[in-house]
C-alpha cells in the first residue's frame, strides 16, 4: 500500500478528514500504482460535498489484510477515467457517472449499470432511462446472427438481459445489461440507519442475508465502538457458513441438473433445503432474516437444542457429500465441466473477480483468511482453491467449501461460549468518519463502505456485493463457446442480480 | 410429504406465522409496536390494534419491542387471501383465508395449473421458496401445477418484488402473453404492498397498481407452506380454517 492511502484494517473506522483528500491525477495515480502492485479495488463510488463531487477509492492488501482509502474531487463534471489503466473499475466509473451525471472521460464502454434516475437533479449523464435500451457489441458478417434473451428467463430466476453474438452455435461475445431489479436501495439508505435499514441490508441479496446483515453490523458496531460478545460472534459465523452450505449445496445441484444427472440435482435440491431449515431453527427464517442485529444476534441457541442440530447438520452433510461426490466420478458430468466456460487467470485478475469464481482461477483470495472477521479471528478455514477456471474448477470449490463449513459449523456448536447474544448500541454514530466492512458471502467479498455526516447519519453507504466485480466474467466465459452452454456457465457463477442491481 | 392428507412437515422454533393481538394488555395510548414497524403495517387508533399482513415482513421487532406482550407470532402458516383487504389483521376478528376459485376456473386448473414465474424486483428469497415447491421434497407436480417457460403455456402467473420500474414493462407483456382466462399471483410482501420497498420511485408498491390479483401470499419470504397452503386453497384442494390431519 504506498502512502498516498490511509490504511485500516477491515472494519476499523476513521475519521474522514484523515483519508487523503488529493488532486485528481494523484487519486488516478495512487489507485492505478496499487493495483499495479498487487492491491485489488473493493470499493469505488462517488458522493456529493458542499463544492461539488467526491470520489472514494478503497483498495485491498490481501497479504497485509489492510485496507486502504483516497478520496479526490470532481469540480467539472468529468473526470479522467481510469479504466483504460485499471479493467477492474469499469463497472465502478459506469455507475458513477450514471448515479452523479459525470463523466469518466476516455471510459471504453461507458454506458448505463441500472437504468436508474440520476441522484442529481438535471445531471442525466444518459438520458432519460429505459431498461435494456443501450448500445450492445455488434459483430457484423453474413452469416452472423444476434440473439437476445430476458429479461423474463424460462425458470424461476431473476431478470436480466443478455446479448449474444453467434456464429451458429459459436458464441464470439455475450453482453450483460442488469438493472432489473432496481429498488433504490443504496438512495434510501442516505441520512439513515433508519427503521428500515436492516431490512434494506437483509433484502440488498436475499440469499446472502447473514453475508450483507453481517457486514452492516460490523459497519454500525465501527461506528459505534460496540464489542460484540462472543457467543454472538460464533452464532454469526455459525449461520454465515450455513448460508455458504444452502447455496453451495444447491448450485451443486443446479449444474448436475444442467447436465442432465439427476441423481445429484434431486439429492442436492432436497439437502439444500435441509441446511436452509438449520438457518430457520436459528432465527425462525431459512434465509437467515431477523438474526444478524447490530450488537450481535436477535435470538439465542438454547443448549438443550444443540444435540439436535448437530445430527441434522452431520445427516444433511453426509447426504450432501454421497450425492455430490458421484459428480467427480461420473464420466459425462466431468465432460460437460471442464474446458466449459474457462476464465484465465490473468482476466480473474485483470477484470477484479473475487469469491468463488476467483479461487477457481487459482487465486487464493477470502476475506475470511485475509480480513478475518469476527469469529473467523479465532478460528481459521483453509482457502480451498481449484486451477483452471472453468465450470469444474468452479463446482470443485464449492464442494470443498461446503465440507469446510460443515466442520466449522459442527466444532463451533460443540464449543459455544457462554455469553450473552446481544449488546446495545450506543445510539449516535460516530461523526464525519468512514468505515470499510467486509465479509466472505458465499458468492464472495461483500463491501459495505459507510461515511457519515456532522450529525453521525449516513452521508453515504455504499454496498458493493460480489456479483458487481463477477458479472463480466460471466460474459467472458462464454466467448468462443456454445449457446447451450449459458446455463451451465451462468449456475456456475450464480452470481446475484439485485445485489448487483441494489 | 404426506401434507395435505397427512400433517404438514414441522416448522422450526421461532417460526413467525400470523401474529397474535392482545388489545386487553395495550395501556392506553401505547404505540411502542407501531414505531417499531418498519414498513407501518401496524394501526393503533381508538383503542384497537390492526396489523397488515399484505405490509408485514414478519420481522420479530414489534414483538421485541412491545413490553406487555401484547403482540406475538404464532406458528399458524396459513396466510393467503384472495383479497387485499382480507390481510388486514383485527384482535378478535376471525380471518377469511382463501375461498377456491368459481366452478368454471376451477374446472380449468383445478387439475392442471401452469404458471409463469416472474421476478419484478424480488431479492430471490420469495424466488427460492417458489422454486423449492418443484423440488422433491414437495414436488408440486403432484397436484398439477407445474412452473412453464412460456407465458403462451400458462394459466397465470406468479409476480414476487415490488414491480420495480425497470420491469414494469415486462411484467404488463407477460400477462398481456398469457391466454386467457388467467390468474395472477402475488407471492411476498413486496408483491403485495411494496414491503419495506413501498413508496421508493424505483418500484410500483406491489402487482396490484397494474393487475388485478387473484391470491395473495404475504410473508418475506412466505415459507414453502405458506405458499402451497395457498395454491391447494385456490384450487379448492383445502377448504375453511382446517384441513386433513391439522386439528384447529
Amino acid at each position: 500500500m504506498n502512502g498516498t492511502l490511509l490504511t485500516r484494517r477491515n472494519a476499523e473506522p476513521a475519521p474522514l478528514a484523515d483519508v487523503p483528500l488529493v488532486p485528481l491525477a494523484g487519486f488516478r495515480t495512487a489507485v492505478i500504482n496499487a493495483v499495479r502492485n498487487d492491491c485489488r479495488v473493493v470499493s469505488y463510488f462517488a458522493r456529493m460535498v458542499e463544492d461539488g463531487i467526491e470520489l472514494v477509492a478503497v483498495l485491498a492488501d490481501d497479504t497485509r489484510s489492510e485496507l486502504g482509502f483516497v478520496r479526490s474531487r470532481v469540480t467539472e463534471d468529468r473526470f479522467e477515467s481510469l479504466t483504460p489503466e485499471c479493467p477492474q473499475v469499469q463497472l465502478f466509473e459506469r455507475e458513477i457517472a450514471e448515479q452523479y451525471g459525470i463523466e469518466p472521460v476516455g471510459h471504453p464502454w461507458l454506458k448505463p449499470v441500472r437504468f436508474q434516475q440520476s441522484w442529481r437533479p438535471g445531471h442525466q449523464h444518459f438520458g432519460e432511462p429505459l431498461p435494456g435500451v443501450t448500445d450492445f457489441f455488434r459483430v457484423e458478417g453474413d452469416e452472423v446472427h444476434e440473439v437476445a434473451v430476458g429479461p423474463v428467463h424460462a425458470g424461476v430466476i431473476e431478470p436480466g438481459h443478455f446479448r449474444f453474438q453467434c456464429h451458429g452455435e459459436h458464441v464470439f461475445h455475450l453482453e450483460i445489461a442488469l438493472g432489473y431489479q432496481h429498488r433504490g436501495i443504496e438512495r434510501a439508505l442516505i441520512g439513515g440507519p433508519s427503521a428500515k435499514t436492516i431490512h434494506y441490508m437483509e433484502t440488498a441479496s436475499g440469499d446472502s442475508t447473514i453475508g450483507h446483515t453481517l457486514a452492516y453490523a460490523q459497519a454500525i458496531e465501527a461506528l459505534t465502538g460496540t464489542r460484540v460478545p462472543a457467543r454472538a460472534q460464533v452464532l454469526r459465523g455459525i449461520a454465515l457458513e450455513l448460508e455458504r452450505l444452502a447455496n453451495h449445496t444447491g448450485d451443486l445441484g443446479a449444474l448436475s441438473g444442467d447436465v442432465a444427472y439427476l441423481p445429484a440435482a434431486a439429492s442436492c435440491g432436497r439437502t439444500r433445503g435441509d441446511y436452509l431449515n438449520l438457518t430457520a431453527e436459528l432465527c425462525g427464517s431459512r434465509f437467515g432474516r431477523g438474526f444478524v442485529r447490530p450488537g450481535g444476534v436477535q435470538f439465542d441457541l438454547p443448549t438443550d437444542r444443540i444435540a439436535t442440530l448437530t445430527e441434522r447438520l452431520q445427516a444433511a452433510t453426509r447426504d450432501t457429500v454421497e450425492s455430490a461426490g458421484l459428480l467427480w466420478t461420473t464420466p459425462s458430468v466431468i465432460e460437460r465441466f471442464e474446458n466449459t466456460g474457462t476464465v484465465e487467470a490473468n482476466t480473474c485478475d485483470e477484470i477484479g473477480m473475487v469469491g468463488v469464481a476467483a479461487r477457481a482461477c487459482g487465486r487464493s483470495i477470502d476475506v475470511r483468511h485475509d480480513f478475518p472477521f469476527g469469529v473467523y479471528r479465532f478460528v481459521h478455514i483453509p482457502v480451498m482453491t481449484a486451477h483452471h477456471g472453468d465450470v469444474n474448477s468452479r463446482a470443485f470449490v464449492r464442494w470443498l467449501e461446503l465440507q469446510r463449513s460443515a466442520d466449522f459449523v459442527a466444532r463451533q456448536l460443540r464449543t459455544l461460549p457462554a455469553t450473552p447474544v446481544r449488546m446495545d448500541v450506543a445510539g449516535s454514530l460516530a461523526p464525519d468518519a468512514i468505515v470499510a466492512s467486509l465479509t466472505e458471502g458465499w458468492r464472495g467479498e461483500i463491501c459495505h463502505v459507510a461515511i457519515t455526516d456532522a450529525e453521525g447519519r449516513f452521508a453515504r453507504y455504499k454496498i458493493t456485493d460480489p456479483s458487481f466485480h463477477n458479472w463480466l466474467g460471466v460474459a467472458l466465459a462464454l466467448r468462443n463457446g456454445q449457446i447451450s452452454d449459458f446455463p451451465l456457465c451462468n449456475k456456475s457463477f450464480n452470481l446475484s442480480y439485485c445485489g448487483h442491481d441494489l | 410429504m404426506r401434507y395435505p392428507d397427512g400433517p404438514p412437515p414441522a416448522l422450526p422454533a421461532h417460526f413467525r406465522g400470523v401474529p397474535r393481538i392482545d388489545p386487553t394488555r395495550c395501556p392506553d395510548g401505547c404505540r411502542v409496536c407501531a414505531d417499531a414497524c418498519p414498513t407501518d403495517a401496524i394501526t393503533v387508533a381508538g383503542g384497537t390494534v390492526s396489523l397488515d399482513l399484505g405490509r408485514c415482513i414478519f420481522c420479530p421487532e414489534c414483538q421485541t419491542a412491545c413490553p406487555e406482550g401484547a403482540i406475538a407470532f404464532t406458528d399458524d402458516y396459513r396466510l393467503a387471501t384472495r383479497a387485499r383487504a382480507d390481510l388486514r389483521l383485527l384482535a378478535g376478528e376471525e380471518r377469511k383465508l382463501a375461498d377456491a376459485l368459481d366452478a368454471k376456473l376451477r374446472r380449468l386448473f383445478g387439475r392442471s395449473l401452469k404458471l409463469r414465474v416472474v421476478s419484478a424486483g424480488d431479492c430471490n428469497g420469495c424466488a427460492s421458496d417458489v422454486n423449492v415447491l418443484g423440488t422433491i421434497g414437495w414436488d408440486i407436480g403432484r397436484f398439477g401445477i407445474q412452473y412453464v417457460a412460456s407465458p403462451r403455456h400458462a394459466d397465470g402467473m406468479i409476480v414476487m418484488g415490488p414491480v420495480t420500474e425497470n420491469m414494469r414493462l415486462a411484467v404488463r407483456k407477460t400477462y398481456d402473453a398469457i391466454p386467457d382466462p388467467k390468474i395472477v399471483i402475488a407471492v411476498g410482501a413486496c408483491a403485495i404492498s411494496g414491503g419495506i420497498y413501498a413508496g421508493h420511485p424505483e418500484q410500483q408498491d406491489g402487482v396490484e397498481s397494474m393487475l388485478p390479483v387473484d391470491l395473495f401470499i404475504p410473508g418475506c419470504p412466505p415459507h414453502p407452506l405458506t405458499i402451497l397452503d395457498g395454491f391447494l386453497r385456490l384450487l379448492g384442494r383445502i377448504e375453511g380454517g382446517i384441513h386433513a390431519g391439522q386439528p384447529e
